[in-house]
């Protein structure tokens, strides 16, 4: 069995105490009316505040960019989008106003989606009847323990987000699809059969349940397993990683529609689903490493050895290697045909994002392809580590870089409310993962396989 | 018998038991000439003692080569040659159009790699059309294995059993040719 450690805990807990100061520190300097918003822009010098004093300011970012083409073909009360200087003050206002929840939501997000997704690789290393991964399964029970966790945050925050306590979803705003209003907007009132709150709330209730139910289970019959004397319980988990993945496939994809695509609420990728699956796989499978190494490090885990971190590491590669894959065939499909609706999503991502933009492909596809290509470098645990580091780092930047342009558009910054919400979610990840872990033995005793795990050897 | 150079075969019908046999007679430091098998056994070269392969590397350099090839060819054929309007946006600059050509640089990455490395592999192996088989029982190409051992300065009835002990199935014993 293993002990959570002093240290650990401790570790856990001054991230969870520093992420809350920094974000709280941050939290107090940002604008909080438009008088700040002005004093702001001033401090800025005259590059932003002052060359629009007196003219009417032409805007393109976050949703207000969304609306631009939009306002040409429809009788929008912005037609043309030009902003007086109060209307410009009030919107970047309501981006600061969005900066600190959409930090909250993007690490909230980033770390739920490790545990979701390394529910989904332990569903299908059942279904796959994997012979080299049972060494493994507890450490992966052991991280979708955040899954629960994780699930009420989401929830909350989604709930908030959609009764507009924040205004990250603007589309939950009643008065964009109330006809004659103002802020009448035809394009999100036409998709309000799918984009409205109750809907909204409602299916996010299910996949949420859908995939806790089935790690209770699953978590079940493996405990079973353990005191069983025949393979009862091991087919039971067959099926109901089976059965699974089934539903997994289908809401993750629905899940990364309503949670994140609808931040854009103009604008759809028919790819959508995959590319956030892609990314979430390559972070569960790399953190099921890091955890391991560490258990390693530790002298727990004595049967894994370089093989299957090998075997990881190449999962790692490959993943990665199929993220940049969709992300690309996303990006060049929009970008070739140059749709105005479709294309606005990398001209402010480009445009606004450049330094994310472009880091998050060097840290998502190049370090791993050229760190993981050698054969040799995938058993040297240091080296999967270092890897392992940029990748999560990677993809915190590219749900960044999903979430941030379309909640705050043009006044974001990587500052202590991003800082603290990432540090005050690693804590907490990291807590509940290794208390997770201590409940259940690190190695199954009864998995059919596990003979065939312990002599794993490539 | 004693006197001259001889090789042994000893054939095996089974992959794992083979590789305990190749364990074995390099823990007694018997010379292996060469092990012919129906397939690829995974980690049989660990087990003989054979230096890595290199084949990676130039797999990788091909790949450099290919990717290069692409570069250079949608340059001239795209931009320079015959500039083209590429998805309504008329730049004529390789870089601002590179996404269009992502799918060919891929392609001719892999395509290169791919080809040189079987190439190089036919030439490092000597294998070319019509070249007569090196391997010296027409069955290590159906379901045998058969490990030929350096038997000069071995008393060969000693080396048989010892053989046998490792499962092997047949043994025979070959006066080197040359």
């Amino acid at each position: 069995m293993y002990t959570l450690s002093k240290n650990l805990r401790l570790t856990a807990f001054i991230f969870m105490a520093v992420g809350f100061v920094l974000f709280a520190v941050d939290y107090v300097n940002l604008p909080k009316t438009t008088e700040d918003v002005i004093a702001m822009e001033a401090a800025h010098g005259d590059g932003h505040g002052g060359g629009h004093a007196s003219e009417a300011v032409t805007h393109d970012s976050g949703h207000a960019e969304a609306n631009a083409h939009h306002g040409e073909e429809s009788s929008h009360s912005e037609g043309g989008h030009e902003m007086t200087q109060e209307e410009h003050n009030k919107h970047v206002l309501a981006q600061y106003q969005n900066k600190p929840w959409s930090a909250i939501y993007i690490a909230a997000f980033f770390f739920f989606m490790i545990a979701l997704a390394c529910l989904a690789f332990y569903a299908i290393q059942y279904v796959a009847q994997a012979g080299w991964s049972p060494l493994l399964l507890k450490v992966m029970e052991g991280i979708t323990g955040y899954l629960p966790v994780g699930s009420v945050i989401m929830l909350v925050l989604l709930i908030l987000g959609v009764f507009q306590f924040n205004h990250m979803f603007h589309w939950a705003d009643p008065s964009l699809v109330e006809e004659g209003n103002a802020h009448y907007d035809k394009i999100i009132a036409g998709k309000s059969g799918w984009l409205n709150p109750y809907r909204f709330i409602i299916f996010s209730v299910l996949y949420l349940l859908g995939w806790n139910i089935y790690r209770y289970f699953a978590l079940k019959f493996s405990k079973n397993q353990e005191e069983a004397s025949d393979n009862k319980w091991h087919k039971k988990s067959f099926k109901a990683a089976a059965g699974f993945l089934v539903f997994f496939i289908y809401t993750e994809s629905m899940m990364s529609w309503d949670w994140i695509m609808s931040l854009d609420p103009h604008w759809f990728s028919t790819l959508f689903g995959w590319y956030v699956f892609a990314g979430m796989m390559v972070c569960a499978i790399t953190t099921i490493a890091l955890v391991t190494i560490y258990l390693k490090s530790k002298g727990y885990l004595e049967k894994v050895n370089d093989s299957h971190i090998h075997d990881l590491a190449k999962f790692m590669f490959a993943f990665s290697i199929f993220w940049t894959y969709l992300w690309f065939s996303q990006f060049m499909l929009i970008w070739y045909s140059n749709i105005p609706e479709e294309v606005t999503y990398f001209i402010t991502r480009i445009d606004d994002y450049k330094l994310p933009f472009f880091a998050m492909l060097g840290m998502n596809f190049i370090f791993p392809l050229l760190l993981l290509m050698n054969s040799d470098f995938k058993r040297v645990n240091w080296f999967v580590v270092m890897a392992g580091i940029v990748i999560l780092l990677g993809h915190y930047v590219d749900i960044f870089n999903m979430v941030m342009p379309a909640t705050v558009g043009k006044s974001w910054s990587f500052g202590f409310v991003e800082i603290g919400s990432l540090l005050f979610f690693l804590g907490l990840f990291i807590f509940v993962v290794f208390r997770s872990l201590t409940k259940r033995p690190l190695e199954p005793k009864r998995n059919p396989l596990i003979e065939e795990s312990k002599h794993f050897h490539y | 018998m004693s006197t001259g150079s001889h090789v042994i075969h000893a054939l095996y019908t089974d992959d794992d038991v083979l590789m305990n046999a190749v364990k074995e007679a390099k823990k007694k430091h018997l010379h292996i000439n060469e092990v012919y098998t129906p397939f690829p056994v995974h980690g049989l070269d660990k087990a003989m003692g054979l230096a890595p392969t290199r084949l990676a590397i130039t797999a990788f350099m091909y790949g450099c080569v290919g990717l290069t090839v692409a570069i250079t060819m949608m340059n001239f054929i795209m931009i320079e040659d015959w500039p083209q309007n590429i998805g309504g946006k008329p730049s004529f600059s390789y870089i601002e159009n590179m996404p269009a050509f992502v799918p060919i640089m891929f392609e001719l990455t892999v395509f290169f790699a791919a080809h040189l490395m079987v190439i190089t592999f036919y030439m490092r192996s000597r294998l070319w059309p019509f070249k007569k088989a090196e391997n010296p029982d027409v069955r290590t190409t159906d379901d045998h294995f058969l490990m030929e051992i350096d038997a000069s300065g071995h008393n060969a009835q000693e080396l048989a059993d010892f053989l046998v002990g490792t499962g092997a199935t047949e043994i025979n014993l070959v006066a080197n040719e040359e």
